[in-house]
């Protein structure tokens, strides 16, 4: 599993740079002379994007996951989950849209609708993974003598990562496809050379933003497939 | 010990109120198992769950020990009470070592005192340590992980065992295996089990004692023997079914019925002996043993009647023999296989034992029924 993506990573990279560095009389040369500067200073503000959406998204979903997964939420959570499905299938533009609509313009709002964008998977993929830990091991871990607290972080924690970590990687795929949209609302990030190289007809311009996006993208997904491999007991997970 | 005053359980349904447990009153002695037996939905694991108070009881106390268990923490109590779960419920992201320590862990025993112990205990129901020590349950067959949930429930060694079907999901074959290792085990132990089963071969050869369930009642807890031989009620009767005189061989051994240990020959011992040993012993058959006392062979009435000569003559070899420990039920199968009446019984170094025959076995089999009818009468 793990193999096999890396030797998909490398092939991918490999086409890019031999169709444009071999086809277009060293196209890639060309981007890189006349955009390093600026995407050395829009990567940045894209990461923090990513980042800081992300990271809050994770901090805040896990918890609120775990929470309504509780046998005292138990009445109220299936009505959330059902909320956060819904939620799920408004595009991330227009949440975009919307965030803007009552925040302004401007990082805050950029960042408030990718963390939102970011948090539901999250939160549904921690409910659903723990829910899903079968009950009698509950039943043998309460029989045994843990307390709730306990079972909480030895049993129904270690049982639901790998679905967790499932849904944090699509969560974070969908944040680094996001984050160039988020140029459109003021936030800045590599959208400003795609859109403007849309704009402008300019392909050069579009690809110096699209081919940092890209390899951004399957960098995240890399980073945290490496985590939830080696971070997750062997004995729950598949990819080991 | 473990004993239930007026136990009673009432879940309250959407459909109105089920008595699950209807003021069950027994008692399970310290180092003893009882095996709770019954129809399907009978009561036997709400029964087992409100000791450990996986159920909370409608009515009636429990006492372990001669403890109230209200007065004790449920977590303190359940730490201290051994657990197997039906569906084994090893957990999948601990290896074996960390799963069976998980109690021990909870306690706060020292990590070296408590992975000793487990290895200990993987050895004692015949998973090698090293292999399996930091293997996962998945990794582990079904009658495999079955013994880990076992030893697990062992290993802060509780005095209290409860166990839901702990031998269900493994074959037939290997389950007398692990039958046999927890027996053997039991006897070093001396736990106070009680344990929830649906296969009345099972509670006749492990249980001290049977508790058959019907509809949340407590019908009959007697011991194996007792409860085959006087069922107290039709419902038992036909719940042990039809064969139950002949399940109780399985509870009987050769050392039981065997007979007659005094009477043999020697090869070079003369004829007229031999007859007037089988007419006192009243068989017609006699075991000559070797210069050791080990069983050789045997001797046929007819064979040796009006004639004269050594018994070296006259002697046939013995088609099989039964071992004293045995139970009676190997001893019928044996001779059936080889078609006789009879078997002349050895200890393990083939020593001469005596005799078993099928009528000294029917005859131990209706004893107890020959006893009622002597009482009844008068
Ligand atoms: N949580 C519950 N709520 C309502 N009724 C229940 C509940 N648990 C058990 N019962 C009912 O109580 C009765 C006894 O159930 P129990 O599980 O003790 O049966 P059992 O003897 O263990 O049966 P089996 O051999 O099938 O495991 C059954 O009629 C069952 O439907
Ligand atoms: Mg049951």
């Amino acid at each position: 599993m793990r193999a096999t993506t890396s030797v998909l990573l490398v092939f991918a990279a490999g086409i890019m740079f031999s169709l444009l560095l071999l086809n277009n009389d060293g196209l890639l040369i060309q981007i890189w002379i006349n955009f390093a500067d600026d995407v050395d200073f829009l990567i940045r503000q894209h990461i923090y994007l990513v980042v800081l959406s992300g990271g809050l998204a994770i901090l805040i979903a896990v918890p609120l996951g775990v929470w309504l997964s509780r046998p005292y939420m138990r009445k109220f959570a299936e009505g959330a989950m059902q909320g956060l499905n819904v939620g799920t299938t408004v595009p991330t533009l227009a949440v975009l849209a919307l965030s803007m609509s009552f925040l302004g313009i401007g990082v805050l709002p950029a960042i408030f609708a990718l963390w939102i964008a970011t948090l539901l998977p999250i939160v549904r993929n921690t409910y659903v993974g723990i829910r899903e830990v079968p009950g009698f091991l509950i039943e043998a871990a309460t029989g045994m003598g843990m307390t709730r607290t306990q079972i909480l972080l030895r049993i129904e924690l270690p049982n639901a990562l790998y679905v967790i970590f499932a849904g944090i990687r699509t969560a974070l795929a969908i944040n680094v496809g996001t984050v160039p949209l988020a140029f459109l609302i003021g936030a800045g990030g590599l959208g400003e050379l795609i859109f403007t190289g849309i704009a402008l007809d300019n392909i050069e311009m579009m690809l110096a933003g699209a081919i940092p996006v890209a390899l951004l993208a399957m960098l995240v997904d890399f980073i945290f497939l490496q985590i939830q491999t080696w971070s997750i007991s062997r004995g729950v997970n598949p990819l080991r | 010990m473990i004993r239930m005053e007026n136990l009673t359980k009432v879940f309250d349904t959407p459909g109105g109120d089920v008595t699950a447990v209807n003021n069950v009153n027994m008692e399970v002695p310290a180092g003893e198992i009882c095996i709770l037996l019954g129809p399907s939905g009978c009561g036997k694991t709400t029964t087992l769950k409100m000791i450990n108070g996986l159920i909370p009881k409608s009515a009636g106390k429990i006492f372990i020990d001669g403890k109230d268990t209200d007065t004790v923490n449920p977590v303190q109590l359940r730490r201290n009470i051994g657990y197997v779960i039906q569906q084994i419920g090893l957990f999948p992201n601990m290896t074996i070592e960390d799963n069976i320590c998980v109690v021990p862990d909870l306690l706060g025993w020292e990590k070296a005192k408590s992975r000793k112990r487990a290895a200990e205990l993987l050895e004692l129901v015949n998973l090698v340590p090293s292999a399996f020590l930091k293997r996962y349950p998945k990794e582990l067959s079904g009658g495999q992980q079955q013994r880990v949930g076992v030893i697990r429930a062992l290993a802060a060694d509780p005095p209290v065992l409860l166990m839901d079907e702990p031998f269900g999901a493994i074959d037939p074959i290997n389950r007398a295996v692990i039958q046999d290792e927890f027996l053997k085990m039991q006897k070093e132990l001396k736990k106070t089990i009680m344990f929830v089963s649906h296969d009345i071969d099972e509670a006749i050869k492990m249980a001290d004692k049977v508790a058959i369930f019907k509809d949340g009642i407590l019908e009959q807890y007697s011991a194996p023997d007792d409860l085959l031989a006087r069922p107290t009620n039709d419902f038992i009767a036909s719940f042990l079914g039809q064969d139950r005189t002949l399940k109780r061989l399985s509870l009987l051994s050769v050392g039981d019925v065997k007979f007659g240990e005094e009477y043999k020959v020697h090869g070079e011992g003369d004829l007229a002996n031999a007859i007037g040993q089988m007419k006192e012993l009243g068989h017609q058959n006699i075991v000559v043993t070797g210069p050791q006392g080990r069983a050789r062979a045997f001797l046929h009435l007819n064979d040796i009647l009006g004639k004269k000569g050594v018994i070296e003559e006259y002697r046939q070899a013995l088609p099989a023999v039964a071992n004293v420990k045995e139970d009676l039920k190997t001893a019928v199968s044996t001779m059936f296989r080889h078609d006789v009446s009879w078997l002349a019984c050895v200890d393990d170094d083939g020593f001469y034992k005596g005799y078993i025959t099928q009528k000294a076995i029917s005859h131990a089999l209706s004893a107890i029924y020959r006893d009622e009818k002597q009482n009844t009468l008068r």
